[in-house]
């Protein structure tokens, strides 16, 4: 922030006859830099409806596509991550059925394998941070105060990307040549030798494009947090889910290169010859592992730290008080990322690594459980010297505190070498991981659409059905998978697509499989609520459950243009100012939230300076645009030419891709990327 | 920090000397515009793709037994005077925002141009270079990671190309001056990063077969 080299006003030092020409012309041209007014916008003024004007999608086909408000896209995310939750479950409900009784014929081995292949891939990938990214980016504006996103049309890239690559890596499913090896795909196994169908390309090549989608996505968060935030939200001011996805979102754009080079090289090995996990010529397999779990073991954490974001940003609402320990979980957010970056070899410690690094990464390992039970700690404090209110978000954030030191306390089991050298790909991994990841990212996540769901829709949704689906899911849940930890303990490998009578495992088996069907009954009367509240839920108002952020200070569902005027923040809980006693907050100073800068000459939106939000600069944000969508839709079919080897095709798309990136670039008057009139040589 | 501000007050600093209190630019101002911080993270990105090739590189050589590169140490000379023209492309890149900054419309055409000639000349020689090894993508696996670590770089060059072309069309068009040219700048610093990759992509290429001789073409 030190050199603002470029200077809002004209450099008058230099006068020739072009000059002053151009000086006239720019008169009636847009202006570079104003003072904004104060000032304060009614609800129902006329001022009120021309910001309703400026910035609604206008409805139909077209602005169905070319829509980027974040509150349209983040619904998009929900709801396309929740479908792709229920088609992970139905193929694991399949296989559960399967598994049920040994000596099963449902499934051939075959179909076993592209079951649990995309079970994996659509939960993990398809599901879990793209929910997350639902949440964020329909609430990031809002709970900072801001009109948009930093990068609107970003924004819409990054859905589209999703939704078609989602579409990609289920396109070979119907011809029963999904992707078999497993969603962590371990090379040679991979490899052409051993699987010479289209199964591993359609998986490799979707990756590459998912990764696209991830990475804008989170360039978008990074910067918006930097930038976007409302004037006095200085970083201690954030709420905890915006730490939780910033540092997912800073993850991701370390840790996304990763997963992208490994299959894109894995691709090259398949289809160019290349050789680089090929043994016979020097390549090496566990070149995939590690460039696979410097990725992964950081996505584990993009995946829960948002969810538990939303605990502790929620939890406390219910509790009538302000979470505990807001820095340290703050910091231990942090932490749990950058500690995160060097546990990857834990996934890898039987494959014969050096007693050193399995030392260090053991260590490493066990030393994450810090972070994680101050968080954990924090949360208990908050229900044990608050009021608790025991609403329906109440119970799905409570239930998940518990699940998290169920699977958190296996997770540091298996940090021990000698325990994993045990247990290591055997079904207590299973029950490890679905704990960890059920629990920490299913259940705040249908807590959060509890909690949100009268902001996004201005309804309420149902108590009795909420606490029957909380307590069907909970119980379905832990009779679904706690036996997997025996039966990994009976020594039961996982990713078997069925085992003899005489091992023992019939009886874990059986209740696994009525568990998961439990869970899943708990899961449709999660949908049914959905659906009877959304047609007749009670009206909310605009903050049904008195929370102190905000998103719930505008009305619901919030308008277009989110806040009328900027509003500026004198405190961590802007809505309980007064209430009460607010560390640091010494003179009386309050949030202003019905009074602040008007920002209506067209799109506008404030930025802000990155560590105090200072005011820095007025935005000219972009309207609704259809390049995004082209600009995914070429990036896809380019993908699919190269699944095909349609080389020509590949091209010309390639070519697509370059011209909506250029028009999309192209330097615009509105967005006052360039000068009013055209600049003319000074020179002699 | 959270300490109460003075709401009505802003208190950014420095302050430009004939920026009045209060006035904020409006629109992509320079270093406060969103691309200029969108151009950071995608930096940020992808210098960790690059790191990650240049892992399996010596991830790769580290288990190798046999001798590294396969066909002997890679040739110095053409290698380094590419280095040098792609760096003084960055010069040249940098050079045009400078001159749009003073209205000389003319000559930040021409240093731009220039930068655009030279990233072509990099690309050129690269191009020889590859066309003269005795192996290609698949002969081997030293050359499976030649190729596709420079060729990542190629790639990223010609994007650049790409990049500085658009940027010598709208300078030539006019679009720029000291008080907008967010545009300049944001390429430049894509370019500039393109470059200092180079950099690192040489040294492990090149350079370091020659630090670990002992073990892959011991001197006779």
């Amino acid at each position: 922030m030190s050199d603002h080299a470029d200077a809002p006003s004209s450099g008058a030092s230099s006068s020739s006859a072009a000059e002053a020409e151009t000086a006239a012309a720019a008169a009636h041209a847009p202006r570079l830099a104003r003072r904004p007014r104060r000032g304060r916008v009614p609800p129902g003024s006329a001022d009120e409806k021309r910001l309703r004007e400026i910035w609604e999608t206008p409805p139909g086909w077209r602005g169905w596509l070319s829509s980027v408000d974040h509150k349209t896209i983040g619904l998009r995310y929900l709801v396309t991550a929740f479908v792709f939750l229920l088609m992970g479950g139905v193929e694991a409900l399949i296989m559960r059925v399967q598994l049920a009784r040994p000596n099963a014929t449902v499934l051939t081995p075959e179909q076993y394998n592209q079951l649990f292949t995309m079970h994996g891939v659509t939960m993990i990938f398809l599901y879990a941070l793209p929910v997350l990214s639902g949440f964020s980016n329909y609430l990031w504006p809002l709970v900072l105060g801001s009109r948009d996103m930093a990068f609107p049309r970003l924004n819409a890239l990054s859905y589209w990307i999703f939704l078609f690559a989602g579409i990609f890596l289920y396109a070979s499913f119907p011809t029963g040549q999904a992707p078999d090896a497993g969603w962590f795909n371990y090379a040679p196994l991979s490899g052409l030798e051993y699987s010479t169908g289209p199964n591993i390309d359609v998986y490799a090549l979707g990756m590459v494009l998912l990764g696209i989608s991830t990475t804008v996505g989170s360039m978008n968060f990074v910067v918006t947090l930097l930038r976007m935030r409302a004037p006095g939200m200085s970083l201690d001011r954030v709420p905890v889910l915006v730490w939780g996805t910033l540092t997912a979102s800073a993850g991701n754009l370390l840790a996304v290169p990763s997963v992208s080079l490994a299959f894109f090289l894995l691709w090259m090995d398949r289809r160019i010859g290349t050789h680089f996990f090929d043994v016979l010529n020097g390549g090496r397999p566990l070149l995939w592992q590690h460039l696979f779990w410097i990725f992964a073991h950081p996505w584990v954490y993009a995946v829960v730290l948002p969810a538990m974001g939303i605990v502790s940003d929620a939890l406390p609402v219910f509790c009538r008080r302000p979470l505990v320990g807001y820095g340290p979980v703050a910091l231990a957010t942090v932490a749990t990322m950058a500690i995160g970056f060097v546990v990857w070899i834990h996934h890898m410690f039987a494959t014969g690594i050096p007693a050193l690094a399995l030392s260090f990464f053991g260590a490493a390992s066990m030393v994450i459980a810090i972070p994680s039970a101050v968080a954990t700690f924090a949360w208990i404090a908050t229900i044990w010297t608050g009021r608790p209110v025991f609403r329906v978000p109440f119970l799905f954030f409570a239930g998940f505190v518990f699940l998290f030191v169920v699977g958190g306390v296996s997770g540091v089991l298996t940090a021990a070498v000698p325990f994993d050298w045990q247990l290591t790909d055997t079904y207590f991994i299973v029950a490890h991981l679905h704990y960890v990841l059920l629990g920490i990212n299913v259940f705040p996540v249908i807590g959060g659409i509890y909690f949100w769901f009268p902001k996004f829709t201005g309804k309420m949704m149902s108590e009795r059905l909420g606490k029957l689906g909380f307590w069907v899911m909970f119980a379905g849940f832990n009779i679904g998978f706690f036996p997997m930890h025996i039966a990994g303990l009976l020594g039961m490998p996982r990713r078997i697509y069925t085992y003899p009578a005489d091992m023992g495992w019939d009886t874990v088996n059986l209740v696994t499989s009525l568990g998961s069907f439990l869970f899943a009954f708990g899961i449709l009367i999660f949908i049914v609520d959905l659906a009877v509240s959304l047609k007749r839920g009670k009206p909310a108002g605009n903050n049904p459950w008195d929370a102190p952020s905000l998103e719930w200070a505008v009305s619901s569902p919030p308008p277009p243009y989110n806040f009328a005027v900027v509003p500026t923040l004198a405190s961590r809980h802007p809505l309980w100012e007064g209430r009460i006693e607010e560390p640091g907050n010494a003179g009386n100073v309050r949030s202003q939230i019905d009074e602040g800068y008007l920002l209506a000459e067209g799109r506008e939106a404030l930025g802000t300076t990155a560590l105090e939000a200072n005011p820095d600069v007025i935005l000219k944000m972009p309207g609704d645009s259809c390049a995004p969508f082209f600009l995914a839709l070429f990036a896809a079919l380019f993908f699919a030419a190269l699944a095909l080897a349609a080389w020509p095709f590949a091209g010309a798309m390639l070519a697509g891709c370059a011209v909506s990136i250029i028009v999309w670039l192209w330097p615009e008057r509105e967005l006052i990327q360039r000068e009013p009139v055209a600049v003319h040589d000074a020179g002699g | 920090m959270s300490d109460a501000v003075n709401l009505q007050r802003s208190s950014r600093e420095p302050r430009e000397p004939d920026e009045p209190a209060g006035v904020l630019p409006i629109g992509s101002a320079g270093e406060r515009s969103g691309g200029w911080w969108g151009c950071l993270t995608l930096v940020l990105t992808e210098g960790a793709l690059f790191g990650y090739l240049i892992f399996s590189y010596l991830y790769l050589a580290s288990q190798n037994a046999q001798h590294w590169p396969p066909e002997g140490l890679p040739k110095l000379t053409l290698g380094v005077v590419n280095t040098v023209i792609l760096l003084t492309s960055s010069v040249f890149v940098w050079l045009c925002e400078r001159c749009v900054r003073r209205r000389r419309v003319r000559w930040a055409v021409a240093s731009m141009a220039t930068g655009v000639v030279l990233g072509i000349v990099f690309m050129g020689i690269q191009l020889a270079e590859w066309h003269d090894h005795p192996y290609g993508l698949t002969t081997h696996l030293y050359g499976s990671l030649y190729f596709t670590i420079t060729g990542f770089h190629m790639a990223h060059v010609a994007v650049g190309i790409v990049v500085l072309l658009l940027l010598l069309i709208w300078t030539a068009l006019g679009y720029f001056d000291e008080r907008r040219c967010a545009a300049l700048k944001i390429g430049g610093l894509y370019w500039h990063f393109v470059d200092i990759v180079w950099l690192f992509i040489f040294s492990t290429l090149y350079l370091t077969p020659y630090l670990f001789q002992e073990w892959s073409w011991p001197r006779t």
